[in-house]
């Protein structure tokens, strides 16, 4: 009885011992032979978010540097670790897995966490070296992956923002086939005609923190260059300022004029909501991204696919408030974004993981990881190659490029970006006016540069 | 204390017969918890300077939580809900179905149980998922019973739809637990009470309340916390829309996670055990007071004596 009775508390000691070093240990990789492990991460997941990307990771880049390293006599081991949710969560996953000094090799960053993720020492700075590619890279683009003067990775794609519409509803509402209107009154105008229309909501124009960054990059940004202005003018947030109070009384005049749907604007799923209205003819004109065009009513593999997209979806450049009031005096404005990919400043292997990263955006990389799924990548000679096919996606490169802007690529932006949600949302369903929304904009950009929180 | 050794293990065996356990709970229980409070006093985020330099910034963080809005706000959201989904909703719910189904056998009472239970078991993701697919503003099927087309529940009653969700959800513990409970009320004494010409309400009243009193404050006390860390809301409205249903655990999920804010989620994590602490005291001194019928004995008296009488064997 009493020899049982030891044999129990020795096993139970031993059992617990064991539970607390696997609680402690954990992320040892345990790699066996000589081989260098890397391991790159990405949103995307094969059959799922971006299945392109995934598929051209697993299929394409590793056996290919695998192949092209064990030539040069060096073994490594490549790994993908798949990934399909929102973009925050991803980033949320990406900075705990850093934090906690493990992580992928090489990781693909929205460029707006440029700054974060470096100012936290994830990344570090490529070090200096002439590599090909950045004569391809156009310094507005290459400025996603730099952040105080240092390049911290390699930017892999970019896009643009364009005023979507769809033609059949623009036919049945007596509206032009081919539409560009040149400032907001006439989109309000155009959005009126709609509205007189059965079962159809005029505009969408994203609203409100369910919507996320979408109502950042979507809504607030353009409208605010095209009331000329930036979210930070290079010295400071600019706050409330006039030309934030006219974007968001914009705000007030399609949600309180009933040629947007509020209620939309703040269900959880209320952005693929739109979409599928889009392609289903109930939704006439929508501020988006060229991802709209090539991931969502895309015929093929779009998440709301449209048979006749090619026929049916128009799109147009957005107009600043009146010509000439855009920022820089322009008479159309866009925001574009893009993401990085960067290199795992804890990483075991640096080294072979910068040749992995510039190996990933090669020309022939990139070329072969945008076959069939055309998309704007960084490159301008692999864009010349890919994008011939594609009119939109031609259009977004040669005419809206040229006339973007970037967010401010600072730490705080993220934050600021939440703020201008909550004002939007606000104004949206009617909670507060614009004078107030904006009021209540600056009380928190106070905050968040007054390092409070 | 030798002396009590009734297992005759000896001080030092004793000590290593406990000592596995007393690991697991400072590994994963103490640990953690003194990690948190550590936690909380510092400016900690995901990202940023902060999270490479983290500072020492002692109560801040809860000063900071204290006067910001968003965190009343949300205990006062969280306060709703617990009343609302659990005190009044779960608690009343399940002591009506038990109390009806008490004197039943049969299809019937196993068909409810079953319904009842099935609510409870299922997981948390696929429940949700049917709820918002119950609410949907376009094809959603309550829309179609009640003829309301177009009408966003999760948007335009975002609270109420949270706590009838609730209540559909954990009614089942109430009712096993009152009609267990139930089962222990002697007969003879509610056989009294109705001769004694007390009504059904007087009998319920009078009899069977005093007597699953200790139930009854079991079940709020567990059925308050549960609810009050309760994440579930959070997959069917995202804390949404706006922060109408951003209850205290979806407030520091975002704090902490979706913002990076790891330092203030910490303090606030802190501050939101401090109130299930309150919580907790507040039914365990009712729980104490062995006697609260003494005063009110002066209603209609018919059953109150021999009650406390025989209550004494009650747990």
């Amino acid at each position: 009885m009493r020899k049982r009775t030891r044999r129990a508390a020795a096993a139970a000691v031993v059992a617990g011992a064991g539970l607390a070093l696997a609680a402690c240990g954990g992320s040892d990789s345990g790699g066996t032979g000589g081989a260098a492990e890397l391991t790159i991460s990405a949103n995307a997941v094969a059959g799922g978010k971006n299945t392109e990307e995934a598929e051209w990771i697993e299929d394409w880049v590793i056996p290919r540097f695998e192949a092209a390293q064990a030539e040069a006599g060096v073994e490594v081991d490549v790994s993908f670790e798949p990934s399909g949710v929102d973009d925050e969560q991803y980033k949320t996953r990406l900075a705990l897995d850093l934090q906690a000094g493990s992580g992928p090799d090489i990781l693909t960053l929205d460029g707006i966490w440029v700054g974060e993720f470096a100012q936290a020492g994830y990344i570090e700075p490529l070090p200096e070296g002439d590599w090909e590619g950045w004569r391809h890279i156009p310094e507005a683009v290459a400025g996603l992956a730099t952040w105080e003067g240092e390049v911290y990775g390699v930017p892999w794609g970019t896009d643009g923002r364009v005023l979507f519409y769809h033609k059949e509803l623009f036919a049945r509402a007596g509206l032009p086939a081919d539409w560009q209107p040149r400032s907001w009154d006439e989109v309000l105008a155009a959005a009126g005609r709609l509205a007189e229309l059965d079962g159809v909501t005029p505009l969408q124009l994203n609203a409100g923190t369910a919507m996320g960054e979408a109502t950042t990059m979507q809504g607030v940004l353009p409208l605010l260059a095209g009331a000329g202005e930036e979210i930070h003018d290079g010295r400071a947030w600019t706050g409330a300022s006039d030309g934030l109070l006219r974007v968001l009384d914009l705000y007030e005049r399609v949600y309180g004029g009933g040629l947007g749907d509020p209620v939309l604007q703040q269900e959880a799923q209320g952005r693929d909501r739109s979409f599928e209205q889009f392609a289903e003819g109930e939704l006439g004109i929508l501020v988006e991204g060229d991802y709209f065009w090539r991931a969502v009513v895309n015929p093929e593999g779009g998440t709301a696919p449209m048979d006749n997209r090619d026929e049916a979806v128009g799109w147009a450049l957005i107009p600043a408030a009146e010509p000439g009031a855009g920022v820089g005096g322009q008479d159309f404005v866009s925001m574009s974004g893009g993401s990085v990919r960067a290199v795992n400043a804890a990483g075991g292997h640096p080294e072979l993981a910068r040749e992995l990263l510039l190996f990933m955006n090669s020309a022939e990389a990139l070329t072969a990881a945008v076959e069939g799924d055309a998309r704007i990548t960084a490159r301008t000679d692999v864009n010349e190659r890919v994008l011939a096919g594609d009119p939109m996606l031609s259009f977004v490169a040669d005419e809206v490029l040229p006339l973007t802007t970037y967010r401010p690529p600072l730490a705080e932006y993220p934050r600021v970006s939440v703020l201008l949600q909550e004002a939007t949302g606000a104004v949206a369903t009617g909670e507060r006016d614009a004078a107030e929304a904006a009021g209540d904009y600056a009380d928190g950009l106070e905050d968040v540069t007054g390092g409070g929180g | 204390m030798a002396a009590a050794d009734a297992a005759g293990l000896g001080r030092r065996r004793a000590a290593a017969f406990v000592a596995p356990a007393l690991l697991l709970i400072a590994g994963f229980l103490v640990f953690p918890a003194l990690w948190t409070v550590w936690l909380g006093a510092t400016d900690y985020r995901l990202t940023g300077f902060a999270a490479a330099e983290p500072e020492f910034t002692g109560l801040d963080n809860v000063r900071h939580a204290l006067g910001e809005d968003s965190f009343t706000h949300s205990l006062g959201l969280t306060l709703q809900f617990v009343l609302g989904s659990a005190v009044l909703g779960q608690a009343v719910l399940g002591f009506a179905i038990a109390w009806l189904l008490r004197e039943r056998r049969g299809a019937l009472r196993r068909l409810v149980e079953a319904l009842v239970l099935l609510a409870w078991i299922l997981p948390g993701s696929v429940v949700a998922f049917l709820w918002i697919a119950l609410l949907d503003r376009n094809d959603g099927t309550l829309n179609a019973l009640l003829g309301t087309p177009g009408t966003a529940w999760l948007v335009e009653h975002p609270m109420a739809a949270i706590i009838v969700f609730n209540i559909w959800r954990g009614t089942a513990f109430s009712m096993m637990l009152y009609a267990a409970a139930l089962s222990t009320v002697p007969p003879t004494q509610l056989e009294t009470a109705r001769l004694a010409g007390a009504s059904r309400w007087q009998q319920l009243r009078d009899v069977v309340l005093p007597a699953i009193r200790g139930h009854v404050l079991t079940n709020l006390l567990l059925i308050s916390l549960w609810t009050f860390n309760d994440f579930t809301p959070f997959l069917l409205t995202g804390g949404g829309p706006a922060d109408e249903t951003e209850t205290m655990p979806v407030f520091i999920y975002k704090t902490a996670l979706f913002n990076g804010e790891l330092g203030y989620g910490a303090a606030l994590s802190v501050l939101m055990l401090l109130v299930n602490l309150v919580i907790a005291l507040v039914y365990v001194r009712l729980l104490r007071r062995r006697d609260p019928g003494a005063s009110s004995g002066n209603g209609t008296g018919a059953g109150a004596g021999p009650v406390a009488a025989e209550r004494a064997g009650a747990p």
